[in-house]
């Protein structure tokens, strides 16, 4: 199937090596090109890596504009000073102080709320705050209802009217496959497990919380991913956070990507290794980094390490990219470190049969030693599980703090990934899993390719079902998701501290739930508040080819 | 109609000032004063340029001309 960006390829962009940016003619820097058709990506020919690559590997990081950056540093500087001002105000009781602060007698002390973070906190966040935290009241499928409220002093405090916003197409919750459902067969599963095990398990995996659910949820696990075995935990952050302790410590190196998950960084701290970060999926980064790790060793004592641990995310939600697997694991297998996969947001999204990042490279399962993913996103439940060698899995049953401490999953819970899973694999009799899988996966092209055709700059990779729409400036963060929710869709938008300053971004996440009509209707939404706040940054227009996926019926191109 | 899409115009042009000057996000006595402030320091500057371009601009030209003015006629005496 063709992609436009292929075609560019062989129209205009040479094949480069990996890791550099293809930029056509040089010029591309930030000059303002209008009308060229080659878009900014980077394609990796099979032919530069030895054959690693089996499908074409297309991800693209637009540059931000340079009169985009400077009006959003403009704005930032103007909030910054607003936000001085009203400080002052506070501080000299000229306005009412209503954040946190310390007490008369605390005053003397080290200051609390000085740095940068809270400072943001008060002067910046506040003023959009009502596009996050908003609750919902009904199951986050492709449409959700949503609790109305409003503010009276600007974010301070919220009301209730008692409205309640129905159908509101859900475009930020990570419901990939399109399993979170409050009918059908899982939920009716999940309820007759509910009524023979109950709610809760209290007790611990290692006490008396270990149910043969739990031990059918693990031989389950293992089989989908092609591993030995598997072990289930209750919460995905705390599977990454207590696990990696659990198998590194001092003395070891952490080869760590740069824009990790808070659950991987927070793990590598606890765990007291040595942690070095290497440039976001940058081959040659990871490669420099091992080069220096062997050749020097330890710091001071020159010793060798005691194991190499190489931490990457299947796909980066932050930035829709998908990492470069068959390169980590060639470079992995050369200096004989190991590897942990976060598989959090690529299980079940990714692949033909959605078995992962693995499958969708084609590579050997048993490459990875140690495969890690939730269960939040593709399979509607919660918590996490780690997978790979029997050994492996073993010594982490004794020695893991979520295992001694943490409380077990919930057997309903359990109920739903092993229905669903089992839907995914085919083994419950019905292609409705390959259904979702596909329909997740012609959802995702579609999507992307529409809003790139539209002018906006999306990161990441082509296949990724997590779209980021770039926004940049602060003002725009809060008006889109009002805009956006004021035109029946909620989107997530994202700001600092979880994006660069300026890079500021809303996030979509797609489902198999959303139907291509819901997706139009988004579309069509987008593009108008796009129009609306100028979002339109992007320098490179795409041109729509003749072959398209759907039917051309329902693709109305007189609207754009 | 055109009077009508070039108010809807300006208002969106209105709408862009706003949100690129973050003043969208600002309480209403917050935006007084920066229009306030905005406002003063524009009409300062353009009642500057009203009072000193005009003699600087004279000025220069003189200069220039006197400068070209002889060696314009150097250079038709050589030509010549």
């Amino acid at each position: 199937m063709e992609r436009p960006e292929r075609a560019g390829a062989a129209l205009g962009a040479q094949p480069r090596a990996n890791g550099c940016s293809s930029a056509a003619h040089g010029a591309l820097r930030n000059g303002y090109v209008r009308g060229l058709s080659a878009p900014d990506t980077q394609i990796n020919h099979i032919v530069h890596n030895g054959g690693l690559y089996k499908r074409p590997f297309n991800e693209a990081f637009e540059e931000t504009p340079m009169l985009v950056a400077v009006l959003t540093y403009v704005g930032y500087g103007v909030l910054t000073l607003f936000g001085y001002l009203r400080d002052f105000m506070r501080q000299w009781k000229i306005e009412k102080c209503q954040n946190a602060t310390e007490r008369e007698e605390q005053k003397d002390f080290v200051p609390l709320y000085q740095d940068f973070e809270n400072f943001y906190n008060r002067n910046l966040y506040m003023r959009i705050r009502d596009s996050w935290n908003r609750p919902i009241c009904s199951v986050p499928g492709a449409k959700v209802d949503m609790m109305e409220r409003v503010s009276h002093d600007y974010n301070w405090t919220f009301t209730y009217t008692g409205r309640v916003i129905k159908d509101i197409i859900n475009m930020g919750s990570y419901n990939y496959l399109g399993f979170a459902q409050k009918a059908g067969t899982c939920q009716e599963a999940a309820a007759k497990v509910l009524s023979h095990y109950g709610a809760g398990v209290c007790s611990t995996r290692q006490e008396m919380g270990n149910l043969d659910k739990h031990e059918e949820l693990e031989k389950l696990v293992a089989r989908f991913l092609g591993v030995e075995s598997a072990m289930a935990y209750g919460m995905g952050f705390a599977t990454n956070s207590m696990n990696i302790p659990a198998l590194v410590g001092k003395g070891c190196l952490i080869l760590s990507d740069e824009l990790n998950h808070a659950s991987l960084v927070l793990g590598a701290r606890l765990s007291g290794a040595t942690i070095r970060i290497f440039k976001h999926n940058n081959m040659q980064s990871l490669e420099k980094l091992l080069k220096d790790a062997i050749v020097h060793g330890q710091p001071r004592t020159r010793r060798p390490w005691k194991k190499i641990l190489i931490l990457v995310e299947g796909i980066y939600s932050m930035e829709g990219s998908i990492v470069r697997l068959p390169e980590v694991i060639a470079l992995k297998k050369k200096y004989k470190s190991y590897l942990y996969l976060d598989e959090a947001h690529s299980i079940g999204a990714l692949g033909p049969s959605g078995r992962g990042v693995v499958e969708y490279f084609g590579l050997n399962p048993k490459d990875v030693d140690v495969m890690m993913g939730t269960f939040t996103k593709s399979f509607g439940a919660a918590g996490g599980y780690i997978g790979g060698k029997k050994e492996l899995i073993d010594y982490l049953r004794t020695y893991s703090h979520s295992a001694v401490y943490a409380t077990s999953l919930s057997p309903p819970v359990v109920e739903q990934i092993i229905t669903s899973m089992k839907c995914i694999m085919g083994e419950d009799g019905t292609t409705v899993g390959k259904a979702r899988v596909q329909q997740l996966a012609e959802n995702t092209r579609y999507f992307r390719r529409r809003l790139k055709e539209m002018g906006f700059i999306i990161y990441g990779n082509e296949d990724s079902p997590v779209v980021p729409l770039m926004l940049y400036m602060p003002a725009k963060i809060g008006a889109f998701g009002r805009e956006m929710l004021k035109r029946n869709i909620g989107v997530v938008v994202v700001g600092f501290p979880a994006t660069p300053i300026i890079e500021s971004r809303a996030r979509f996440c797609l489902s198999a739930a959303h139907t291509k009509e819901m997706l139009d209707t988004a579309l069509k939404e987008i593009n108008e508040v796009g129009d609306l706040l100028q979002l339109k940054y992007s320098r490179h227009r795409l041109v729509p080819l003749l072959d398209r996926p759907f039917d051309e019926t329902t693709y109305e191109e007189t609207e754009d | 109609m055109d009077i009508k899409s070039m108010k809807n115009y300006l208002f969106w042009l209105y709408c862009q000032f706003e949100l690129i000057t973050c003043s969208y996000l600002m309480e209403p006595w917050e935006k007084l004063l920066f229009y306030t402030f905005n406002l003063t320091m524009l009409v300062m500057v353009l009642y500057t340029a009203y009072v000193f371009v005009p003699p600087h601009l004279s000025m220069a030209f003189q200069f220039f001309l006197h400068l070209f003015g002889n060696q314009h006629e150097n250079t038709v005496s050589i030509v010549k």
